[in-house]
């Protein structure tokens, strides 16, 4: 078996005003069949991606929030926020959405996926990363 | 002579609002539409912006607004719209810059 | 090519692969008739598969890949109904792509 990866899936994009958000998240579950070590970062207005409550009724579009939350279902744990882009847009990780995870090495309990960290160690992340998808 | 100025990118990815606000006169109106809406989060640095901007009513469109799940989150001073009042807006001021 | 699937007297349009066009216009009729065109009896294994996949997708707007289908057929039914050997013995050519169809729902995410 070929050496696995770790991905680090970069997403600093608003969801609804440009196509970013809905390609990266497709990218992210077509990806996840190839069983590779994945992780996502939101940054900057990526982190309005996370913000629940949509309701896109009006807009005439799908609603495509809840697929977020089957991300646990895809093997992917590791969603990283980053704190100053939340605090400079007035948000807290109480307004963004409950993504889980259960963890197969303590008894399938059920985790939160979302880890809040500073720029600097999403910085590190970036380093750390082998491969980065951007959008 | 008033003017409609709207504004449909997000506050923290151009300047399209901050160069918006620095033309506005007296008694124009600010429209934010799609991702122009997260300027109107409450705590946001962006609504500090829009605290500022004096003698200038600021729309905000009701089906943006949801659809990013911050019907709970505008800074107070903001007017929700749904797409008759954009319309509203259109014909009630003399023309509309796009800021885009 | 894409066509259309006739039920009571309606046509209901799909895609090239057979996928229908229109999320809404399935029915238990239908989906019966598109398990027909695929050489599929409905029993009610099948429909166990097909109902489940049709819940998924209500909670999560995704149809899911075959990998996720298999894990949580597994939780939800146990192990002798959360495995590839079943779910490939009820659906022959891949059970994401067969039943989503059957399903009305959109071709599977990461369905490769």
């Amino acid at each position: 078996m070929s050496e696995v990866k770790n991905f680090l899936y970069v997403n600093r994009k608003a969801p609804h005003g440009t196509i970013y958000a809905l390609e990266s998240l497709e990218v992210v579950l077509i990806g996840a069949a190839f069983e590779q070590d994945v992780a996502l970062a939101f940054l900057d207005d990526g982190v309005f991606q996370l913000v629940k409550g949509w309701d896109t009724s009006e807009l005439g579009v799908k609603n495509f929030q809840p697929a977020y939350t089957a991300l646990g279902d895809y093997d992917i744990s590791k969603i990283y926020v980053e704190r100053e882009s939340l605090e400079e847009r007035g948000l807290s990780e109480d307004d963004l959405l409950e993504l889980t995870y259960e963890d197969e090495d303590d008894d399938w309990a059920e985790k939160s996926s979302i880890r809040i960290v500073s720029r600097e160690e999403m910085a590190q992340i970036m380093r750390d990363a082998d491969v980065i998808l951007s959008f | 002579m008033a003017l409609l100025h709207t504004v449909n990118k997000s506050p923290y990815q151009c300047n399209t609002l901050e160069s918006c606000l620095e033309h506005v006169g007296e008694g124009d109106v600010v429209l934010l539409i799609e991702d122009g809406v997260y300027a109107a989060v409450k705590g946001g640095k962006a609504a500090e912006m829009i605290a500022r901007a004096q003698g200038v009513k600021i729309c905000a469109l009701s089906a943006d607004v949801k659809a990013r799940g911050l019907a709970d989150k505008l800074v107070d001073g903001v007017e929700v719209v749904d797409y008759g009042g954009f319309v509203d807006l259109v014909t009630e001021t003399d023309k509309t810059q796009a800021w885009l | 090519m894409s066509g259309f699937y006739e039920v009571n007297g309606k046509q209901v349009p799909h895609d090239e692969e057979g996928y229908i066009t229109n999320l809404s216009d399935w029915s238990k009729e239908l989906a019966e008739v598109i398990a027909k065109n695929e050489g599929i009896d409905m029993t009610d294994e099948h429909w166990e598969v097909v109902n489940f996949l049709r819940e998924y997708y209500d909670e999560y707007q995704i149809a899911p890949a075959i990998r996720v289908l298999v894990k949580a057929m597994k939780k939800k039914f146990g192990p002798e109904k959360g495995n590839n050997k079943y779910l490939y013995e009820l659906f022959p050519y891949g059970p994401a792509k067969q039943a989503c169809k059957i399903a009305g729902l959109p071709k599977p995410t990461g369905c490769v």
